[in-house]
């Protein structure tokens, strides 16, 4: 079946009005947050509820037309990134909060509401919802459940895997079903963990449970200036050193800072080579006292220039600087890279040594962002597509900043997702026998590949090939443990749907 | 002489985007509809394919028009993309097809994967993608008619009559305006209630400045705002001369231009402009005071507008210099006369043109903050446009609606008693839907109620 023969049925299905055809309108669904990938839809799709979702999956698997589904389409990994040969499904009609349970501590929201509008819902109850991506005014809960998303605040808090606890989700077969029974604790296989973050491939969140948290009685933020990446590296280490959990501890350096300055004008000290932010949140005592122990520990490194903050407005100028800094490196250059590598925090020094290096020996500007209480770093590589050659250099020094981080015993991705920008990196990370046990997972809900082909593993493969073109079968499959996925060798099943649970 | 910025200079300012999405929770046609190609990032996208060659379609042409022009888009965004030159330029392209990148657009009903720009897609039977018959006739009649204070002033008396016999409730409920045109329906619907009685009110072309001389400023009176609204110039120059400052009122002034520059009606925006520079050039003052947002915002505007006219650039940089929004110019000049209080509770909302455009958010606030005994209460969608923006809620009346809608239920939440605008256009629109529920909800410019209580009498 062609995909322009689909168009009816999807049109009876989500409403004429939600299906777009026009190739002007198609394109802008071309790309997510990171521009480099761009593909355009041959059909876009924008259902309006769960039934909708699975009626559209349905008639794709029926017709074995590969989708992709999008939520705000601020991914920086290109997760989202469409398929020309098939369908987008589009959640941001799908942007309802059903329910905010202040006794329970729990909210039900639609995929597509926003990560910050699930705060706003659940503030008047003296809750918030704990995972803050610096995209939370936009990006989707939905799209935080595909990558698992992170923020500054994870360091204390937790990723989104440790917030939902129960997921309404259309397989790729087209059948609706919940995983997690809303409590967080696992019954039998924790499918739950297993869906959040799995990218896109598993299937197509349509309502999310999650868990509110109580709004910390204090909250103290502290902004410090230092001359030096590494004067700054040596607070942090220190800091955690001295058993203290901060909610966030983020860095900046100076080319980050300038471009935050030029965008929301957060005043950041001048001319700092980097900036420190350390907030602290709990009851008001603890916070208190631990403020005394970072406050010493800050000025021991060096700083030039501290600053706190305790009220609100005061805290959202200082954390508007660091969560408009992507995009405000916009200003900076045309193009850019986000990285999102991963390194022990004790490593954080040698690794932002050898950034330096290579940009001063590849002519690439790299500004540097990051989660630093955990080690997640965001090099923004900055290039200018109009110059010949120059993305293809800044791709090779980001390249090179990730071996970097698995040099030092870290990881390709923090929290931004491996979607199709980081694929190929995968081996690096993970041997044939990783990368082929993960696909089992995989074929397991998706055994016919439709359900956002081409995103994290390095090389496409249907699920009924033999896993590794040199190689045996699996050898979880060979001792018995587990099933050869997908039935018949070298044909991809097709429908009728799998039952899975 | 160009009407159009170079398509490299557009690319560039297109090319600012990086795409990260943070003006989308701020557009209202994103809030309403949920769509990529209504919201800012869609439209620069749009617009980028339109400077790189593509056919200007219908269904393109349609997400340009159903942009609100409000600028919030611009506020939200860190990358700083200078959306108002792109929307601009993509509303040029829309009136004058054949002004567009790529020449006319193809017919609607050509097939959607038609080459881009091949020379059938340019041939004569291309105009027929124009407008339809009777978006053309609605545009064409509002901008014979709004720019023109004595036309719009010649329209309320049949209005005004219509109201007083309940003709217009009789045409509303007959359905009757809606099938002939939905902009005749919403202008019905928003029309405010029997408009006061203009004559007597003229303002006089000098307001001498009580006390010590502090400055000498121009004033524009506005097309909709004198007609409308004769009684807020009236207390602009009131609360101005109070504060000491001399208030010139040139007669001859016309239409700023707002509305023609905001639709994409650039040479008649420029006509308008230059002569609204020969007028306040000749009235020698320090400063230019404006009290409808829209306005001022265009005015500010004069100098990338006529940027490439080598005759008025110059004179038009001098002029967008000295335009000041009342509340951004009092602020400024510092309170000298006394406040008495005004016990209230009132909200603030704030015009796109005045909080977006303009980035006065701030000197409102602080202005009515200061007078005894009025409570300010804050709108928790501050920044999203009410639906009226310019002339929107009589082209696309559907949506200015949904946003009224949203808008009113935002005031009726606040537990305001009266709503403080500063344009025209937000104080018919939310009038108008507050109206439309029996709802009494007092509406006033920020002008009346600091004549309110400077002046000591209620209003």
């Amino acid at each position: 079946m062609t995909i322009s023969s689909l168009v009816p049925r999807m049109s009876r299905i989500c409403g004429p009005g939600n299906v777009v055809t026009d190739p002007l309108e198609l394109r802008t669904y071309e790309c997510d947050g990171l521009t480099s990938h761009r593909a355009t839809p041959a059909l876009v799709v924008l259902p309006c509820d769960a039934g909708q979702v699975a009626a559209v999956v349905r008639e794709c698997a029926a017709a074995g037309i590969p989708f992709v589904a999008r939520g705000s389409g601020t991914g920086l990994s290109g997760g989202a990134v469409p398929r020309e040969d098939g369908v987008l499904i589009v959640m941001s009609k799908m942007r309802r909060v059903l329910e905010v349970d202040p006794l329970a501590r729990r909210a039900i929201v639609e995929p597509g509401v926003t990560n910050l509008a699930v705060t706003q819902a659940a503030a008047p109850y003296g809750l918030f919802y704990a995972p803050d991506p610096s995209s939370q005014v936009v990006c989707s809960v939905g799209g935080n459940v595909a990558e698992n998303s992170g923020g500054a605040h994870c360091l204390k808090h937790g990723f989104t895997v440790n917030h939902v606890t129960g997921l309404e989700v259309v397989t790729p077969s087209g059948e609706l079903t919940w995983l997690g029974d809303g409590t967080g604790v696992p019954l039998g296989y924790d499918l739950l963990g297993a869906f959040t973050g799995s990218e896109g491939t598993l299937g197509i969140v349509t309502k999310v449970v999650v868990k509110l948290t109580v709004a910390p009685q204090a909250v103290h933020l502290v902004l410090a200036g230092y001359a030096t990446l590494a004067e700054g590296g040596r607070a942090v280490s220190d800091i955690i050193a001295a058993g203290i959990v901060p909610a966030a501890i983020e860095m900046m350096d100076a080319l980050s800072i300038e471009a935050a300055e030029a965008a929301v004008a957060c005043g950041y000290p001048q001319g700092a080579g980097a900036v420190l932010l350390v907030e602290l949140d709990g009851p008001a005592t603890e916070v208190e006292a631990e403020l005394a122990t970072v406050m010493k520990i800050i000025e021991a490194a060096g700083a030039t220039e501290v600053r706190t903050a305790d009220d609100p407005a005061q805290r959202f100028a200082i954390w508007k600087g660091r969560k408009a800094a992507f995009a405000a490196v916009g200003r900076l250059a045309p193009a850019y890279i986000v990285q999102d590598g991963v390194v022990p925090r004790t490593a954080l020094g040698d690794v932002l040594a050898r950034i330096s290096a290579l940009s001063a020996s590849s002519g690439i500007r790299v500004a540097n962002v990051f989660h630093a209480g955990d080690g997640n770093l965001h090099p923004l590589v900055l290039y200018n597509d109009a110059v010949p050659g120059e993305a293809a250099r800044a791709e090779e020094v980001s390249g090179a900043i990730l071996d970097a981080c698995i040099e030092y015993g870290g990881s390709i991705t923090g929290e931004h997702g491996v979607g199709v920008d980081k694929s190929r990196y995968m081996p690096r990370m993970f041997s044939d026998d990783d990368l082929d046990t993960m696909q089992l997972l995989r074929c397991a809900f998706d055994p016919a590949s439709l359900c956002n082909p081409g995103k994290v593993f390095p090389t496409p493969r249907l699920c009924g090939e033999v896993p590794g073109h040199h190689r045996a079968p699996h050898p979880a499959v060979v001792s018995g443990d587990a099933a050869a996925a997908g039935g018949d060798q070298g044909t991809a099943p097709q429908s009728p749907p799998m039952e899975i649970f | 002489m160009s009407e159009q910025p170079s398509t490299d200079h557009l690319k560039d300012v297109a090319g600012d985007c990086v795409h990260c999405g943070f003006c989308l929770p701020a557009c209202p046609t994103y809030q309403l509809w949920g769509e990529e190609m209504d919201s800012p990032r869609g439209r620069i996208h749009l617009v980028s394919q339109l400077l790189d060659g593509a056919p200007l379609t219908p269904a393109t042409a349609t997400h340009f028009d159903r942009c609100l022009g409000c600028m919030a888009c611009m506020t939200a965004c860190p990358s700083g993309v200078q959306y108002d030159q792109l929307i601009e330029a993509a509303r040029g392209w829309t009136e004058h097809p054949d002004q567009a990148p790529a020449g006319p657009p193809a017919r609607a009903d050509a097939p959607a994967d038609a080459p881009a720009a091949s020379p059938a897609a340019i041939s004569a039977p291309a105009r027929f993608a124009r407008r339809s018959l009777r978006d053309r006739t609605t545009r064409a009649a509002i901008f014979a008619v709004f720019p023109y204070p004595a036309r719009l002033r010649a329209l309320t008396a049949p209005l005004r009559m219509a109201q007083r016999t309940g003709l217009d409730k009789w045409l509303a409920g007959s359905g009757l305006p809606a099938k002939v045109s939905p902009a005749a329906e919403a202008a019905l619907r928003l029309a405010p209630p029997s408009a006061k009685r203009t004559a007597g009110q003229r303002l006089p072309e000098r307001v001498a400045a009580r006390g010590p001389r502090r400055a000498v400023v121009g004033m524009l009176t506005g097309c909709v705002q004198s007609v409308f609204f004769p009684q807020v110039n009236a207390a602009t120059a009131r609360v101005l001369a109070a504060e000491g400052c001399d208030v010139i009122i040139p007669r001859g002034q016309g239409c700023c231009g707002a509305l023609s520059g905001h639709s994409g009606r650039h040479a008649e925006a420029m006509r308008f402009a230059r002569a609204t520079i020969e007028t306040f050039e000749q009235a020698g003052v320090d400063a230019i005071v404006v009290n409808s947002a829209g306005c001022g915002s265009a005015m500010k505007d004069y100098e990338r507008l006529l940027a490439d006219d080598p005759t008025w650039a110059a004179r038009a940089t001098a002029l967008s210099g000295r335009v000041r929004d009342l509340a951004e110019f009092l602020a400024g000049l510092g309170p000298v006369a006394p406040r008495h209080p005004v016990p209230v509770t009132a909200a603030y909302h704030d015009a796109c043109h005045l909080g977006h455009a303009q980035r006065i958010t701030r000197q409102p606030r602080e202005l009515l903050g200061a007078i005894p005994e009025l409570r300010l209460v804050e709108l928790p969608d501050a920044g999203t446009c009410c639906g009226s923006a310019g002339v929107y809620n009589l082209l696309q009346p559907q949506a200015a609606r949904e946003l009224a809608v949203r808008k009113a239920d935002s005031v009726l939440a606040s537990g305001a008693e009266l709503v403080i605008s500063a344009n025209p256009g937000c104080t018919l629109q939310i009038s108008a839907e507050l109206a439309q529920r029996g709802k009494v909800i007092a509406t006033a410019h920020t002008a009346e109620i600091l004549d309110a209580s400077i002046n000591g009498r209620p209003r």
